[in-house]
């Protein structure tokens, strides 16, 4: 971790008609760093998510993502940034090899540079058998782990995990999140939201969001020693209770 | 470029990977073109006709013993006024009513030429077709024999052709233009609709934005495939109605082709704005076979013939596009007219792609901010 900032946000603003789902956030995120985004469904985390990634545009405010303005070189921020949402993210009726091909081709790396990658990627997953198979029949963990190493197989600067873990059991989530480590030793800034508590540990950093506004932002330790409790999942029930109790 | 291909292969593949893909791609415009054309019959036997012989003479006679001996006619009725055809035609049983003019021997033999009138049953049209030549041809048979007979100079039965009901043989080969017109909406619009959300439901849609590639490649890449093989299915169903039922095309192939690319487009924008609307596959395909096929067949001219609708559904099927193709393909297959008779059809058609593209641009656009 530097302090090399990858992400700058400064009083992000989104509304969606008279509904604030993003009030007013600024934080920076640091290049190499796991930077955790929790909350509950519904207070803003993904609205966040999708505007770094440029899936959507936010209605004020400043946000440079990769050292790039996300208003005028949306199209260079794009190349430095890979991506992987709560739903499954690969193709079900394509092998295994033609998934990692057709995303690989799309950012743009040449075929040789793919096949090379594509066989190191599966020897590291110990996937080597499954090459041609189609990913429609692949268990779920499997396929999270493909898609992961899917959404950084172009050496992007930042990859963003929109729930990545959500469904799958704890063993392959343990194994996930050691893959995500590995991404991070390896200088890739990990963006990643979750429900899950325990997950908040192994991040860097994590914000709490609430009601479109980020409650607290610190180191997991930071955070417990800050608000007396012994785990995140208890700082999470003590100030992000949404007034409207949902 | 390469990343472009690189997507519209994956495209390729998706679709050569679905059995039930190909089948609607394949399957289903050979079997309606086979199934279409044989329910057509091509050919008459003892089809009933009735006579109107104002004439009475020795050569009027002649003839209509020569229509009765043949194979393809019975006589059903002597008529005696024009007050009765219209109700031998209602009584359903006679295909034909022949009408000798007054003094037809005489005029024949002081004039050398006379008129015998083919009134046919047009609601029939292939029947009406059918009838109509097989009795000019022995027509034709009888005043051969009759100048060889007579050793003069040739004198000939003018015959003329009129319809009763249907005048101008609305569904004549209709099918062929017919199903090139359901199967074009049907392939671009219900599958690239379908193809097009089912990646929005799986998710991938995300990924894909998310990725280098420019929306406007996104959308072009899904629909290119859907491009190449509706004019693969066009050029089948044109080869198969040649080869299986002899229909010719008898204005230009080209022409015919590049109408049926700006066909496609519109189809194509058509899909990807059905797409914008619906969030799921089964949404797309509904919003596809309500809205689409349904005023295909019944709006478009292809079952009921436009001129015959009530007040409101005339003007409803203005606005179905198939509506238009379906007289341009009409107007260049059947009647063999060039650009200059179907121009303003295809201005329509240019414009309802504009608008479909525009449509679709904008509800994107929404979708981002």
């Amino acid at each position: 971790m530097t302090s090399e900032k990858v992400i700058e946000v400064r009083n992000l603003v989104k509304k969606f008609g008279s509904f604030v789902a993003n009030d007013n956030l600024s934080f920076d995120v640091y290049r190499g760093e796991i930077f955790g985004f929790l909350g509950a469904n519904g207070a803003g985390k993904t609205t966040a998510l999708r505007i770094l990634s440029g899936l959507s545009r936010p209605s004020s405010g400043d946000v440079k993502v990769a050292g790039y303005d996300i208003y005028r070189h949306a199209e260079r921020v794009k190349k430095h940034i890979g991506y992987m949402c709560q739903k499954f993210s690969l193709y079900e009726d394509l092998t295994v090899a033609e998934n990692i091909m057709l995303y690989g081709g799309i950012y743009g790396l040449p075929k040789k540079l793919i096949e090379t990658k594509t066989t190191k990627l599966l020897e590291s997953l110990d996937f080597t058998a499954y090459r041609k198979r189609i990913i429609g029949g692949l268990p779920l963990g499997m396929r999270q782990k493909l898609a992961f190493s899917v959404a950084i197989l172009h050496d992007p600067d930042i990859v963003f995990l929109d729930e990545p873990t959500g469904g799958v059991d704890p063993i392959t989530r343990r194994q996930f999140w050691e893959m995500i480590y590995k991404a991070s030793a390896n200088g890739i800034t990990v963006f990643v939201t979750t429900h899950y508590m325990d997950e908040a540990e192994y991040c860097d950093r994590v914000s709490i969001m609430s009601e479109g506004r980020i409650v607290a932002l610190d180191s997991p330790a930071g955070l417990k020693s800050k608000y007396q409790s012994r785990s995140v999942q208890d700082v999470f029930v003590k100030i992000a209770r949404p007034s409207n109790n949902n | 470029m390469k990343r472009f291909i690189g997507f519209v292969k994956k495209e390729f593949m998706h679709i050569f990977r679905d059995f039930r893909t190909l089948i609607i791609l394949f399957g289903i415009p050979a079997a309606q073109i086979l199934i279409f054309g044989f329910a057509v019959r091509t050919d008459i036997k003892n089809a009933g006709i009735a006579v109107l012989d104002r004439s009475k003479d020795e050569i009027s006679s002649g003839l209509i013993s020569r229509l009765e001996s043949s194979d393809f006619f019975i006589l059903k009725q002597n008529l005696h006024s024009g007050n009765q055809i219209d109700s031998s035609f209602k009584a359903g049983d006679i295909k034909a009513v022949l009408i000798f003019e007054d003094d037809f021997g005489k005029r024949l033999l002081n004039e050398g030429s006379a008129h015998i009138e083919i009134l046919a049953d047009g609601s029939e049209p292939n029947v009406a077709n059918l009838v109509t030549s097989y009795t000019r041809a022995i027509i034709n048979d009888y005043m051969i024999e009759f100048n060889k007979a007579r050793g003069s100079g040739a004198m000939v039965i003018e015959p003329e052709v009129k319809m009763y009901y249907n005048p101008n043989l609305q569904s004549q080969y209709m099918f062929v233009p017919g199903v090139i017109t359901i199967i074009l909406v049907l392939i671009c619009a219900l599958m690239t609709s379908v193809a097009i959300t089912r990646e929005k439901e799986f998710g991938t849609m995300e990924v894909l934005l998310v990725s280098p590639l420019k929306p406007i490649q996104i959308i072009l890449g899904k629909v290119t495939p859907y491009f190449i093989l509706s004019l693969i299915d066009v050029i089948v169903i044109l080869f198969l109605s040649w080869l299986v039922f002899n229909i010719p095309i008898k204005g230009s192939l080209v022409l015919l082709m590049l109408e049926s690319m700006l066909y496609i487009l519109l189809g194509l924008s058509l899909g990807i704005m059905i797409s914008t609307m619906s969030k799921t596959m089964q949404q797309a395909m509904f919003i596809s076979l309500l809205g689409l096929m349904l005023p295909t067949i019944i709006l478009s001219g292809f079952i009921f013939p436009v001129e015959y609708m009530p007040g409101i559904y005339k003007w409803l099927s203005l606005v179905i596009p198939p509506r238009w193709f379906i007289t341009i393909v009409k107007d260049i297959m059947i009647k063999g007219t060039g650009f200059t008779f179907v121009w303003k059809e295809t201005l329509i058609l240019v414009f309802m792609t504009l608008v479909f593209i525009t449509i679709s641009t904008l509800k994107f656009k929404k979708r981002l901010e």
